[in-house]
């Protein structure tokens, strides 16, 4: 990507609800072939920002353009989005195959064409064969694939996903992450994907926007975020991590980057509280004071612990914030 | 033979608890399809003398006598032309109302589906004179336009609770995704909405018709007589002929909701009607 094409711009976005909640003065670039990510709790507006650009939600000030051409006063069917939402995405008094085609029929595509199309679709998502049934003789995981399938066939200049994973099981979420992902760059599509699941953003996306109570906290790329959180909301937020507590100060230090000092003194110094085995590394936690620090050693390390026993700790590398 | 349908042999052979239950039962059935049967035998009895269980003289003279009756097949034409308006009416503004609670949060929206009760809680007699009063000053007394109004008054709690709570079954991200890949909202309306409501609006279409096809006290009242439906004629004949008249005249006033309810037994079930009534 040495050229960037901007495909989506969110130009002072706001949309509030008449109970005050919402989000305000959104601004953001997304360029094409990317995967962006919205991180956060639920109610930190991420919903609210993706409904906004399929046309869900009327927005109160603000521009959405998308490839230049402004889209805020466009009603859903006439936007070059397509969205797949959490669950209910399919119909279920129509076939796999007339669920499939309603878009394309609508666009007057000839019949041939659109069951071809529909054919390589199904192949593309893993479906095959599956046309004449009904979706509830289908798994929730079909369902969806399903529903990506049906908005995949639009070709839409921009997909946008609404926690499409959250209602699956922990294996098939795991399993739809690579497929989307590997979809995704075999078509070179722009995708937008709210999530609530930090690893998912971790491993889908090319860059993370994490919000908060209806703002940006942090825009970056999953490594950037992970390295360099730039409030202790974020750093508490992606991946695991110790705050401690230093007088003003909070030290916030990442499991992987604490060396322990069997038996000697390090930064810190406190007693083994537990160890617990996780496969090729063990998770160490060490009682400094009132503080209770997590640490990610290997088994060589682990081999000489005890709980009881005294150790140092050094941070290779961590993060100051101010309270 | 005889001795197996000793009641004692009966009790100790089938146990205490099968045998009660085989009596109510019995009971019930005597209860609900007895005077169906009764009808039945009315309807092909020439003469029937009272005391008796069955006629006294089998045969069709009473169907050649409503056969022959001129105003027949203008009353069944007129019952079909009555039933077939309201349905068509009723669902034109009730389907919408339906939607419309099942959709949008307003104010008063409780209060608005409850209402509906009201129209049947009263008396109908009742409510039939004071429409009455209205109905004499805008000119609707002995029209057809009275009569499926007062038809409508009837039917709307079905019309109006069975749609809503069927529109309530269709998830909103349903409709937004109709949207997403390209319909506008009337296209999404019936193409999505409509058909997966469709079991709630068939079961309130048929009782809209059904009831309607039977309504007699309103369409005397408001109809003035001069809209002669087949359960007014009824009325007539119950009046003037003997029994088996009426019975033979029954009969032919269930052909129509049997056929129904046979055409659209797959949406009629007690789910389907008991799912109407949920209040949210």
């Amino acid at each position: 990507m040495s050229e960037k094409k901007i495909k989506l711009q969110l130009k002072d976005l706001t949309k509030k609800y008449d109970n005050g909640d919402g989000v305000e003065h959104i601004n953001l670039d997304i360029y094409e072939g990317e995967i962006v990510s919205f991180l956060g709790p639920s109610g930190c507006g991420k919903t609210t920002i993706l409904r906004a650009i399929g046309g869900f939600h009327d927005v109160t000030s603000g521009d959405i353009t998308i490839d230049g051409q402004s889209i805020v006063n466009l009603p859903p069917e006439k936007r070059p989005t397509a969205m797949v939402f959490q669950s209910y995405n399919l119909w279920p008094h129509m076939t796999i195959y007339e669920n499939l085609a309603f878009g394309l029929k609508l666009r007057k595509i000839p019949q041939r064409q659109i069951e071809e199309d529909i054919k390589n679709m199904l192949k593309l998502v893993s479906m095959s064969g599956c046309e004449k049934k009904y979706p509830s003789q289908l798994s929730g995981g079909q369902q969806q694939r399903i529903a990506i399938a049906r908005s995949l066939l639009l070709k839409p200049s921009l997909l946008l996903l609404d926690e499409p994973f959250s209602a699956l099981d922990a294996k098939i979420r795991q399993q739809m992450r690579e497929e989307l992902k590997k979809i995704q760059s075999d078509l070179g599509i722009t995708v937008v994907f709210v999530t609530h699941d930090q690893e998912e953003a971790m491993t889908l996306s090319h860059r993370i926007v994490v919000m908060n109570k209806g703002k940006f906290e942090q825009v970056g790329s999953p490594t950037e975020i992970y390295d360099n959180p730039n409030s202790k909301y974020v750093a508490s937020f992606i991946g695991e991590m110790n705050f401690i507590q230093d007088g003003e100060k909070i030290i916030a230090v990442r499991p992987e980057n604490v060396n322990v000092i069997v038996g000697g003194s390090g930064m810190v110094n406190g007693k083994v509280r537990t160890i617990m085995v996780l496969g090729h590394y063990v998770s160490v936690n060490v009682q400094c004071g009132d503080d209770v620090i997590k640490c990610f050693v290997s088994r060589e390390i682990s081999d000489q612990l005890e709980v009881g026993d005294p150790v140092g700790l050094d941070f290779e590398k961590y993060h100051t914030f101010t309270e | 033979m005889f001795k197996y349908l000793n009641p004692k042999r009966f009790y100790f052979a089938v146990g205490k608890r099968k045998f009660w239950e085989f009596i109510v039962l019995a009971v019930f059935v005597l209860f609900f399809y007895g005077p169906l049967l009764n009808m039945f035998m009315m309807a092909f009895a020439n003469v029937y003398e009272p005391p008796h269980l069955l006629a006294s003289e089998w045969g069709l003279k009473w169907w050649n006598f409503i056969f022959e009756q001129e105003s027949l097949r203008s009353s069944i034409i007129q019952s079909f032309v009555v039933a077939v308006i309201t349905t068509i009416c009723s669902m034109i503004i009730c389907i919408p109302a339906a939607y419309s609670l099942a959709r949008f949060k307003y104010p008063g929206r409780r209060i608005f589906m409850l209402s509906f009760l009201l129209t049947n809680a009263f008396p109908k007699i009742g409510i039939f004179i004071s429409i009455g009063v209205l109905f004499y000053k805008y000119n609707l007394m002995g029209t057809l336009a009275g009569v499926v109004i007062i038809h409508m008054i009837n039917s709307m709690m079905f019309m109006v609770w069975l749609p809503s709570s069927s529109f309530r079954t269709v998830h909103p991200q349903q409709e937004e995704a109709a949207r997403d890949v390209g319909a506008g909202p009337v296209r999404t309306f019936f193409k999505v909405t409509l058909p997966m409501a469709m079991p709630g609006i068939a079961v309130a279409t048929l009782y809209t018709f059904l009831g309607s096809m039977e309504e007699a006290q309103g369409t005397l009242l408001v109809g003035l007589g001069q809209l002669k439906t087949m359960p007014v004629e009824m009325y007539g004949i119950i009046l003037d002929y003997p029994g088996q008249a009426g019975a033979v005249f029954a009969i032919l006033l269930i052909i129509p909701s049997l056929v129904l309810i046979f055409l659209m037994r797959k949406y009629i079930g007690p789910d389907a009607i008991a799912g109407g009534f949920k209040m949210k």
